[in-house]
């Protein structure tokens, strides 16, 4: 029987023939674990009467989730995790700061294409971007996956997603993803693997964008084929059976928004424009990446964003981080407005580092819009591209960024000055800080008075 | 006597305890009383053990927080009842013990309130509206939830129940 890359993947590390619907009991290569599920899996771990790990060279320990810790109690279990990485010791460790652990387990090599990787978060799916089968499992899967370096799996059916032609200026592959879940819905990829074909050659960002999001529409799995880190036995044969087969072609594609409180309800811009958002999330191991940033740049300019909006702007990795330091992205985004800041999940998952009030309006560029994701339950989050974040960033509503990439100077003003003026006020303006002690410096030049600001 | 609470299709794990009352962020004995403070205000005081959940399609989509599951558990809540179930949910609820079970026709015939009895042995969720037909579970998963969850079968076999 041909078969598709997840049947190829389970079949080879079962060493056995593995159809879908099939159990397997699978090794797995590693296993990732966050803080927010620390508790659970030691207990687990002690509850399955096992002292040690089965192998501390295979697991991989973040403090990413509500990093640096916003509250005592998260700071002590951020401290009994630390107790408990050095006790079994456990060399791959990132703490809090490092980034998010998906951006990590991919950037830094710790997903091997071809094997079954198991993490303690449901967007373990990025693993994916690189070739490897990256399920999510909930904390006693986990622990149990760390005792016996073993896991169990119904082999999935897979969903073909293929990519044609190329996105226009503004279109992105988070457009792109969402135009699929848009077609998929949130469980039209229930139990399954989604393959990505025609993506492969993309930068391992945009790969990670595509893997990590086909959680959003139930898959087990998502797996990006023909990458430059996979092996070449890792693509499906012919004839392969799918459960559903799904085209995009890229270069009629628009920038699409997913409409809160659901991730699969997405329209095109156009039936969005004009929404009014209060704050602006740029970050998540969706879309945190350093060229995320610096499509959020292009769009300002040299421009302040709205003062009705706040920015929030959180790099996935501690790389992402310093290469958007060092090429000026973060500067610009600062010097317009935003909030930088440490590099992990920021408020993407409301615990920490910007959450939501009641009646606030928040664009992100992560990967959900449930009731209550990024704060209070009375929050509405709409999703878009990075594009998209910087424009509602600018204007204080959703627009299509396209028109803003290509104006002259003259005409981008112009733009914006209409959206902000249409857009009206509810918040109060805030004083951007820096502006007035620069202010006294250039004064107190001028009237030869020495000023002495660093005392 | 038990109840039915019954939800609607895609219920996410959000709804059944939001994220910021993780147990991390609220502590080990309190996040379970905000099991579905949102989307169900009074389910925590009210829920009786052995009160069984209704649902849709996808049920328990979203984060693969097992707190959540966990929060069920700690209400000793019988069974969930729907038509689908997101799988990492379903994984969660094998672990934990908590009978989990696909039927077609549960949401249509129970109503929210409505005396439910879970005969796991019949296949059958009886209600006044009549009985609800539920799809066999793999043996694998049989195994490992009269055990009483995954931690309890592994400590008394050692290994996974075998596969096919």
């Amino acid at each position: 029987m041909p078969k598709t890359v997840a049947e190829k993947i389970l079949s080879r590390v079962a060493a056995r023939d593995a159809k879908v619907g099939d159990l397997v009991i699978v090794p797995v290569s590693r296993v990732m674990v966050h803080d927010s599920v620390i508790d659970a899996v030691i207990a687990g771990l002690r509850d399955l009467g096992r002292d040690r790990v089965w192998d501390t060279t295979k697991v991989a320990v973040f403090v990413d989730h509500a990093a640096p810790a916003p509250t005592p109690v998260v700071a002590d279990s951020h401290r009994v995790l630390r107790e408990w990485v050095r006790a079994q010791g456990i060399a791959t460790f990132y703490d809090a700061g490092e980034g998010v652990c998906h951006q990590i387990m991919v950037e830094e090599g710790y997903c091997e294409p071809g094997t079954v990787i198991v993490g303690s978060d449901s967007h373990s799916n990025s693993y994916g971007a690189v070739g490897a089968f990256g399920a999510g499992m909930g904390a006693t899967d986990i622990a149990v996956a760390l005792a016996l370096g073993r896991t169990w799996l119904r082999v999935p059916e897979s969903i073909r997603v293929t990519f044609t032609g190329r996105p226009r200026k503004g279109v992105t592959m988070k457009d792109a993803i969402m135009r699929v879940v848009r077609e998929i819905g949130t469980d039209g990829a229930r139990y399954a693997c989604v393959e990505f074909h025609g993506a492969g050659s993309l930068p391992q960002g945009d790969r990670i964008t595509l893997a990590g999001m086909t959680t959003e529409m139930g898959a087990k799995a998502g797996i990006v084929v023909a990458t430059p880190e996979a092996p070449d036995w890792l693509f499906p044969d012919r004839g392969a059976v799918y459960a559903n087969e799904v085209t995009v072609d890229l270069s009629t594609l628009e920038p699409q928004i997913a409409v809160p409180p659901r991730v699969d309800q997405v329209v095109d811009i156009s039936e969005a424009a004009g929404q009014p958002v209060d704050v602006v999330f740029l970050g998540s191991c969706t879309n945190g990446r350093l060229v995320d940033m610096r499509q959020a740049a292009s769009v300002l300019r040299g421009r302040r964003i709205s003062a009705e909006v706040r920015l929030e702007v959180v790099p996935s990795s501690r790389r992402q981080f310093e290469d958007a330091m060092a090429d000026g992205t973060l500067l610009s985004l600062s010097a317009a407005g935003a909030v930088i800041g440490s590099s992990g999940c920021g408020p993407c998952l409301g615990r920490t580092g910007g959450v939501l009030a009641g009646q606030e309006i928040c664009l992100s560029t992560a990967n959900r819009n449930y009731r209550g994701r990024m704060g209070s339950p009375d929050a509405s989050i709409f999703i878009g591209s990075p594009y998209v974040a910087a424009v509602a960033a600018l204007t204080g509503v959703i627009d299509d960024p396209r028109p803003y990439l290509e104006a002259s100077d003259a005409e981008f003003d112009e733009l914006v000055a209409r959206r902000r003026a249409e857009r009206g006020g509810r918040g109060a303006a805030s004083v951007r800080s820096g502006d007035r002690s620069r202010e006294l410096m250039v004064a107190a030049a001028r009237t030869g008075v020495a000023a002495e600001i660093d005392d | 006597m038990t109840r039915a609470w019954v939800f609607g299709d895609d219920l996410d794990t959000d709804q059944i305890v939001p994220g910021r009352y993780a147990p991390f962020m609220v502590g080990q004995d309190k996040f379970h009383t905000y099991a579905f403070c949102d989307a169900r205000p009074g389910f925590a005081k009210e829920v009786r053990p052995g009160d069984v959940l209704v649902g849709g399609e996808n049920f328990g989509c979203g984060s693969s927080r097992e707190y959540a599951v966990a929060a069920l558990a700690k209400h000793g809540i019988g069974g969930v009842v729907a038509k689908s179930f997101a799988r990492i949910f379903f994984r969660n609820c094998i672990n934990l013990g908590i009978p989990v079970l696909e039927s077609a026709d549960a949401l249509a015939l129970v109503h929210d309130g409505d005396a439910v009895t879970l005969d796991l042995a019949g296949g059958l969720l009886r209600a006044p509206g009549g009985d609800a037909h539920l799809r066999p579970l793999a043996p694998f998963a049989q195994e490992i939830l009269a055990a009483g969850g995954v931690v309890a079968y592994l400590r008394e076999h050692g290994d996974f129940p075998p596969v096919a």
